[in-house]
């Protein structure tokens, strides 16, 4: 049987609102789309995507592209080592600021779980102290640091611990909560005190769930510990911002592979860990 | 606690014999957790040390005394004071009877500020934009289950890997060569940024849908592209909306401190006050990218919660 235009009409006529949206529901998708595009509009013209911009801008990116043939190969190892220092001293940032970070939050996100704070006002004071620290970027933090400590890997420590407390102490608390009463209970009913049910109830249920966080912002961290270095506070990034300054494309571009390779590096090991410790876990 | 040290040899067939034997095993079991556990905390203490001396940590720094001298001092109690000293100048003076003109003092930029403020939104719009089109594109052949042929998945998923692992600011610093200073690169810094993180969401998206409706559309005819625009896109586009919503307010983020190596938005205006020492300049900026931010976060919460809620319903 083939279908006529007749039996269409048809369909059409009988039920109207399967082929067309109602009225209102069109008028508001092309204001919607309408507004879109207006918005889209002004903006290209307000940040000037003029054509020959555009062009010009491709032609320069193609020649530094073309800067990366052949790629700088470091051949004395004074350079070579320096390089290495930067990404080691990103790689201890990222490290040693998500440690810290998640030694200052563990203490910190009991206060913010409901199921251990039960002062309201308290509760959510603090995690609107975690928003606060959440909301200001790690680079801001980063030059503030430097200011106080010099240029150096330290204020980017200090930079990645700081913001890590506030989602640390976000996440470890919402962890907690999402944890079972009746362990608590148990360890209640044998006599426990507070802190050890805490201890025997809570802490073995969310460990997993904490390494498994904390091992996922430090690869993160890895990933933004490289730009740090941008404004100054230590590792690779200074390294990278140095070279591109200088207009030293060939070696920028190397330091960017090595920042790639190491990132994966971290990812690999990094799920390795997950699936030896949390996988088996969670089986 | 209990030990099990002392196991008495008890022939096979002692109703005694299983549960010596599970003592012993879980015993030996013990050990090996123990052992596991000694081996890691040695691991991470040693990862500590090396890191904290690697970071500064015990770097010794010279500090001038309240009587001029000057003396060597571990680095952290010698920055703590200058970190005081430093928050204490940023906070302006705020008196209760002349709330309104210290307000406008402590704020006497505005206007540029409102100006650049809106740059920085409109950059993390553009640059949502260009990175939804080009991840969206890009999602569909870095999905296992749609891509062509095995070297496209290969190629898409590289590309986007190494788009999301550059971070935007080193985009922004080649960008800043190529399109000179400007909003310019840093939409194209962050819209490539953005491609190659929503491009792995969407592919993780798009892998986890049924393909019965591809196989349907397949049937009728379709070719792959309608595959895609048919059986695909309803599918995944609750995910895909919850998704870019969640990356503008990351995206507001990073044009908020883009500026800082000259791809416009408000971080250039935090450039100037950090070197002209404008102290409660960089408060006011500080106030500004936290009120916006909160804004952002707060409204697409509120919109996302809504389409998503409407998606469910249809």
């Amino acid at each position: 049987m083939t279908i006529t235009a007749t039996d269409i009409a048809r369909a059409k006529a009988r039920m109207p609102e399967a082929f067309r949206a109602p009225l209102p529901v069109r008028l508001r998708r092309i204001a919607l789309w309408t507004g879109f595009g207006l918005l889209f509009g002004y903006c290209l013209w307000a940040f000037n995507f003029a054509p020959a911009r555009i062009v010009e801008g491709i032609g320069r990116l193609g020649n530094v592209l073309g800067f990366m043939f052949p790629p700088h190969v470091w051949d004395n190892w004074e350079d070579f080592a320096e390089v290495l220092n930067g990404l080691g001293e990103t790689l201890a940032m990222a490290f040693l600021g998500t440690v810290l970070g998640a030694v200052f939050a563990f203490p910190l996100s009991f206060l913010g779980a409901k199921n251990i704070n039960r002062l309201s006002f308290l509760r959510l004071g603090v995690r609107r102290g975690y928003d606060v620290i959440r909301a200001v970027e790690t680079l801001i933090l980063a030059l503030i640091f430097i200011r106080a400590f010099g240029l150096g890997p330290l204020a980017g420590i200090l930079a990645i611990a700081v913001s890590e407390i506030g989602t640390f102490a976000k996440l470890f608390s919402e962890a907690i909560e999402n944890t079972s009463e009746r362990p608590v209970d148990g360890v209640r009913a044998a006599g426990g005190s507070r802190l050890q049910s805490i201890r025997y109830a809570i802490l073995p249920q969310v460990n997993p769930v904490l390494l498994s966080v904390i091992l996922y912002n430090f690869e993160s961290n890895v990933r933004s510990g490289t730009i740090l270095g941008i404004v100054g506070a230590g590792g690779i990034g200074f390294l990278l911002s140095d070279r591109i300054s200088a207009y030293r494309w060939d070696e920028a571009w190397s330091i960017i592979f090595l920042i790639i390779a190491m990132v994966y590096l971290v990812d690999w090991l990094s799920g390795l860990i997950r699936s030896r410790f949390i996988g088996t876990w969670n089986a | 606690m209990a030990t099990f040290t002392y196991f008495p040899d008890i022939a096979p067939g002692h109703p005694r014999a299983t549960i010596t034997a599970f003592e012993r095993d879980y015993a030996a079991r013990r050990r090996q957790a123990r052992l596991w556990w000694a081996i890691g905390t040695a691991i991470f203490l040693t990862l500590f040390m090396w890191t904290s001396w690697l970071g500064d940590f015990f770097k010794v720094t010279q500090v001038t005394l309240p009587d001029g001298s000057r003396d060597w001092r571990w680095i952290i109690p010698a920055g703590l004071p200058r970190l005081g000293e430093y928050v204490e100048k940023m906070i302006p003076v705020l008196r209760w009877e002349t709330l309104g003109a210290d307000l406008a003092e402590w704020f006497w930029r505005w206007k540029t500020w409102a100006a650049l403020l809106l740059e920085t939104v409109l950059i993390a719009f553009m640059a949502t934009v260009f990175g939804v089109v080009g991840g969206l594109l890009l999602s569909f052949p870095a999905s296992r289950n749609l891509a062509p042929n095995r070297a496209i998945l290969w190629i898409t998923r590289r590309y986007l890997e190494i788009a999301r692992t550059v971070p935007e600011l080193v985009f922004a610093l080649i960008f800043v060569f190529c399109f000179s200073v400007g909003p310019l690169a840093g939409v194209l810094a962050i819209g490539l940024h953005t491609a190659g993180a929503l491009g792995k969401l969407y592919s993780e998206a798009n892998e986890n849908i049924d393909m019965r409706p591809l196989d349907g559309v397949k049937a009728a005819g379709g070719t792959w592209f309608d595959q895609i625009r048919y059986g695909v896109v309803p599918q995944v586009l609750p995910n895909v909306i919850s998704y870019t919503l969640l990356r503008f307010e990351i995206n507001v983020r990073a044009s908020s401190i883009i500026g800082y190596v000259g791809a416009g938005g408000l971080g250039q205006e935090f450039r100037t006050a950090m070197s002209l020492q404008e102290y409660t300049d960089l408060s006011a900026l500080f106030v500004i990218i936290l009120v916006t931010v909160t804004v952002i976060d707060y409204g697409s919460e509120r919109l996302r919660h809504r389409i998503i809620g409407l998606g469910e319903r249809a």
